[in-house]
């Protein structure tokens, strides 16, 4: 590993642009939210645009029943000719006829809904005195001109906070969507360590709703989370700063802040992660074989830029060119910020025109983007790794450290294998 | 409101952005909120473009609203200009931008810009992509086109073609051909391929081959009105269709060039001794109104189906459909509810599906073999290799495509009903790689368990086979042979009989004749 940097890049001047985003709006989120939280059903209130937005991001998950879908809004509901609420508990009424497994359902606005201010949120109020206990109806934005991407799952978690029940016991609760097999490995880990009681949000299943009160310390495994962030604060909860568990390095980082507030044993943590981290370090080492001494700029996508680009630099030995973020949270990215060599240019926000000329000026080893610029960078013979990929794959935690660094290290792998040229 | 899982079709704007990408040298700038990007991936992935398309969002974000969004558009419109050039820039609003009503022409327009800056008038509360492509391109020709002297040669514009059409790249270049086989020259294809100062030339032409009504209709009819430009009216797609647009195209331009029909292989392979098991297949048909319209010609005409049902999704074309449907004695079903339209298959039990992907799926889940004949498709149908469905080459195309689910259905029907066969199972594997070695002589045992069982079940519903009919049974050839039984057994059970003699074999087998 390589030494740790003499000074962090917490204080470097960040770039500020405004301009045209090529992002995500938040009501992608769903797409991961609904396989996570099992008895949930996401009704997004928009336009045609919505729906289609949805169905292009979901791809093939579209034919499997999903349990999400659009009210789309249509001339007589804008032209006041309906009145929106009326039409709402009608399509309400429909779907959870049609659904009755359904337990939660989250009415979630978008930037037509949130123009013409329809009120969801007194909407979900009223459905939850309709269908309760059976189901619980709650509210939140995923719009673009409110939310980037991953900050949809923000607004959801964060809207499920305000009505956790309270409790005053001492619990550990772990915020953030986690595919399932990466959640039970860290179950497990903290488990071993002896550190609990461990409570998870979201839950699976309304049943196994979690409380929380002024005893409450949580963790956080994505750096997108800021409004859940303020939320449990909000609720008396104390928030374990740490870096993201992304690489050997991020997951004992982020265990170890965890373990010294339980005031956990060196000698145990050491006991518990050695094995994993040999594993972890070994995968990485073999991997990362292509990232060395190579260069990397990232456009903003996820939030997950800053923690990502510290395991490359840090664990994979590449450099850092521009490290851009939709946006940058002090109290969430600063401990990764620490940790990130000094060097690269830290920009948040985009005017995505200006962004492609600092990328094709730099001429980085590999671009980190979104998918309507991978293709056409690729055709400029710039190597690229398509963003959203590291949002749907498991990549968190020590078993998953090699799949994180062979991500990245397969576009340059194809690169070097192809030998027929385009022309 | 409408509750809505998939849509056939997208918002309107991205009927525009089609156009616009297909385009060259011409810029659309849309006021619209972050994350309306999304529709660029369509461009990049599913047809695999290798720039971005040509536009340009405005991004606007909930702090822009309280204060100018209307400087926004028109800095996103002066960026867009001085770093693309583009000959000419249309302008527009996304679903939400149309609720905030900055007026995007309007704004475009007080700037002064030194190109053709042309409004589009979008409603996305009420319409689609479609009406999208057809207004944007009619808007273009509207502004830039102008009235001129027809060229010297007899010439014609191509009309329809966008960025993310289905098979629009191969088509495009299919009818080409065959024009320049008949002599006549290609003055503007258009909106894929051209630029606005190509649009402004397409005056010149003698006539418009319209191939995408869906995308180029009004356009057409504009020019016929003002440029004195009829337009052919047959899609040429399947070989019946193809040799009425030559037809067509020759009274049209008075072409009277020879035209080699050789590679047109579709008609030989469908009256080919192979295909005799095509006869009377039930299929139902769904997709834009265009290719639908196309499809059932050639299912019934060109292949021998039996058209089951049929209807489309862009209501557009509704009366057309509706026609057909009353020539082929089907209801059509006109809907972009894809709930319904797989209630249509379900209760139709059709033997083949022919529709989008979307029908792809619906045949999936109910085990029914299906081909794909129109948009929205997913990045397969988005081939590299040539695959047009127009022309000869097109018909030669849709025969190999309808026909290889069908094999495969044919063979997994056998598959099916051999599973117990002690060389011919699924565990097996394919005999060509010696798979079934190992496991055969496991296997082998079965075929005799299950006679076992069948003989100890039969003093319920089935009828006991006397030896004699069961000695008639094994006579028929071995991959029919399940079928006879089960028919066999059916029609006996129906009888109220409680032995199977030969008589009931073939009494049986002249019930279920077809």
């Amino acid at each position: 590993m390589p030494p740790p940097p003499a000074t962090g890049c917490r204080t470097a001047p960040v770039l500020k642009q405004r301009g045209q985003r090529e992002v995500f709006c938040g009501l992608t989120g769903i797409i991961w939210l609904h396989r996570k939280i099992q008895d949930a059903f996401f009704l997004v209130v928009g336009s045609r645009t919505c729906a289609h937005l949805l169905q292009s991001a979901a791809g093939v998950m579209i034919f499997a029943e999903p349990r999400f879908g659009t009210a789309i809004l249509e001339e007589a509901d804008l032209a006041g000719l309906k009145d929106a609420q009326a039409e709402l508990d009608r399509t309400v009424e429909e779907l959870l006829a049609r659904r009755p497994d359904i337990r939660q359902l989250f009415l979630v606005g978008s930037c037509p809904s949130e123009v013409i201010k329809l009120d969801l949120n007194r909407a979900a109020e009223r459905l939850t005195q309709t269908y309760a206990p059976r189901v619980r109806v709650l509210e939140y934005s995923g719009s673009g001109i409110e939310t980037t991407f991953t900050q949809g799952e923000d607004a959801c978690l964060a809207a499920m906070v305000p009505v956790l029940p309270s409790t005053d016991a001492r619990e550990l609760i772990v915020v953030g969507a986690l595919p399932d097999v990466v959640e039970d490995q860290m179950v497990a880990l903290l488990t071993d360590l002896g550190i609990g009681p461990l409570r998870i949000l979201p839950a699976r299943t309304i049943e196994d709703e979690i409380a929380v009160g002024p005893n409450t310390v949580f963790a956080l495994t994505q750096p997108f989370l800021g409004d859940t962030h303020a939320a449990l604060i909000r609720r008396g909860a104390r928030h374990i700063a740490a870096p993201f568990p992304f690489g050997e390095e991020g997951t004992t980082a982020w265990l170890s802040a965890i373990a010294e507030e339980f005031n956990i044993p060196r000698a145990l943590f050491d006991r518990v992660t050695e094995a994993p981290r040999r594993r972890a370090r070994q995968a990485i080492s073999q991997a990362a074989v292509p990232l060395n001494d190579k260069s990397v700029f990232f456009f903003p996508d996820s939030q997950l830029e800053i923690p990502l680009a510290r395991f490359l630099t840090r664990e994979c030995g590449m450099t850092a060119l521009e490290v851009g973020s939709p946006y940058i949270h002090d109290a969430l990215h600063g401990p990764d910020l620490d940790l990130l060599p000094k060097g690269p240019q830290i920009s948040e926000g985009q005017d995505v025109d200006l962004q492609l000329d600092r990328c094709r000026a730099a001429h980085p080893d590999l671009t980190v983007c979104g998918l309507g610029l991978a293709n056409p960078l690729e055709a400029d013979g710039f190597a690229t790794k398509w963003a959203i990929e590291l949002v749907f794959t498991p990549v968190h935690f020590y078993e998953q450290a090699g799949d994180l660094a062979a991500l990245f290290a397969r576009p340059l792998r194809r690169k070097s294998i192809l030998k027929v040229a385009a022309e | 409101m409408k509750l809505t899982v998939w849509t056939y079709e997208g918002p309107p704007h991205v009927g525009a952005m089609r156009v616009a990408t297909g385009m060259k040298k011409l810029h659309y700038v849309l006021h619209a909120p972050q994350g309306d990007t999304y529709a660029d991936l369509l461009f990049t992935m599913i047809e695999r473009r290798d720039h971005r398309p040509p536009v340009t969002y405005t991004t606007f974000q909930a702090r822009d609203l309280g204060a100018d969004t209307a400087g926004l558009f028109k800095k996103a419109c002066q960026d867009a200009y001085d770093r693309f050039q583009p000959e000419a820039i249309i302008v527009g609003a996304s679903c939400t931008a149309e609720l905030i009503q900055d007026d995007p022409g309007g704004l475009a327009e007080t700037m002064g810009l030194p190109i053709p800056v042309i409004p589009l008038e979008l409603p996305s509360y009420q319409r689609k992509e479609n009406f999208g492509a057809d207004e944007t391109f009619f808007q273009l020709v509207k502004h830039l086109a102008k009235p001129q002297a027809k060229t010297e040669r007899v010439s014609c514009n191509i009309i329809g073609p966008t960025a993310l059409g289905f098979r629009h790249r191969d088509d495009v270049a299919e009818i080409t051909n065959l024009l320049f086989e008949l002599g006549i020259e290609v003055n503007v294809t258009a909106p894929m391929g051209a630029t606005p100062s190509d649009i402004a030339q397409m005056g010149k032409a003698h006539f418009n081959v319209l191939l995408y009504p869906e995308t180029g209709e009004t356009a057409a009819r504009y020019c016929e009105k003002e440029f004195d430009q009829p337009y052919t009216k047959i899609v040429p797609i399947g070989a019946g269709a193809t040799h009425d647009f030559i037809t067509e195209v020759r009274a049209l331009s008075g072409s009277t060039a020879p035209l080699d029909s050789q590679a047109l292989r579709q008609t030989w392979w469908s009256r080919s001794v192979d295909s005799t098991y095509l006869t009377g297949k039930r299929v139902f048909i769904f997709g834009d109104g265009t290719h639908v319209k196309a499809a059932a010609r050639i299912a019934r005409d060109e292949m021998g189906f039996e058209v089951a049902g049929l209807g489309c999704y862009n209501r557009e074309y509704a009366r057309d459909i509706r026609t057909i449907a009353k020539e082929f004695g089907v209801e059509a079903l006109i809907t972009d509810d894809y709930l319904l339209v797989e209630k249509t298959i379900e209760a139709l039990q059709p033997e083949m599906i022919l529709g989008t992907q979307m029908e792809r799926h619906i045949g999936k889940r109910l085990g029914i073999p299906c081909a794909v004949i129109s948009a929205p498709v997913h990045v397969q149908d988005f081939p590299a290799r040539y695959s047009p469905q127009m022309g000869f080459e097109g018909a030669n195309v849709i025969f190999d495509t309808w026909i290889h689910p069908l094999v495969m259905g044919l063979e997994e029907h056998l598959l099916h009903m051999f599973r117990e066969d002690f060389e011919f199972n699924d565990a097996a594997g394919p005999s060509h790689h010696g798979g079934h070695q190992p496991s055969g002589t496991a296997s082998v045992q079965v075929p005799a368990a299950q006679e076992q069982s069948l003989a100890l079940s039969t003093g319920g519903d089935v009828a006991i086979w006397l030896a004699e009919a069961e000695r008639e049974l094994k006579k028929i050839p071995f991959f029919v042979r399940g079928k006879a039984r089960r028919n066999t057994e059916t029609y006996a059970t129906s009888q109220g009989l409680s032995e199977i003699s030969v008589d009931t074999l073939y009494e049986a087998k002249a019930f279920y004749a077809r």
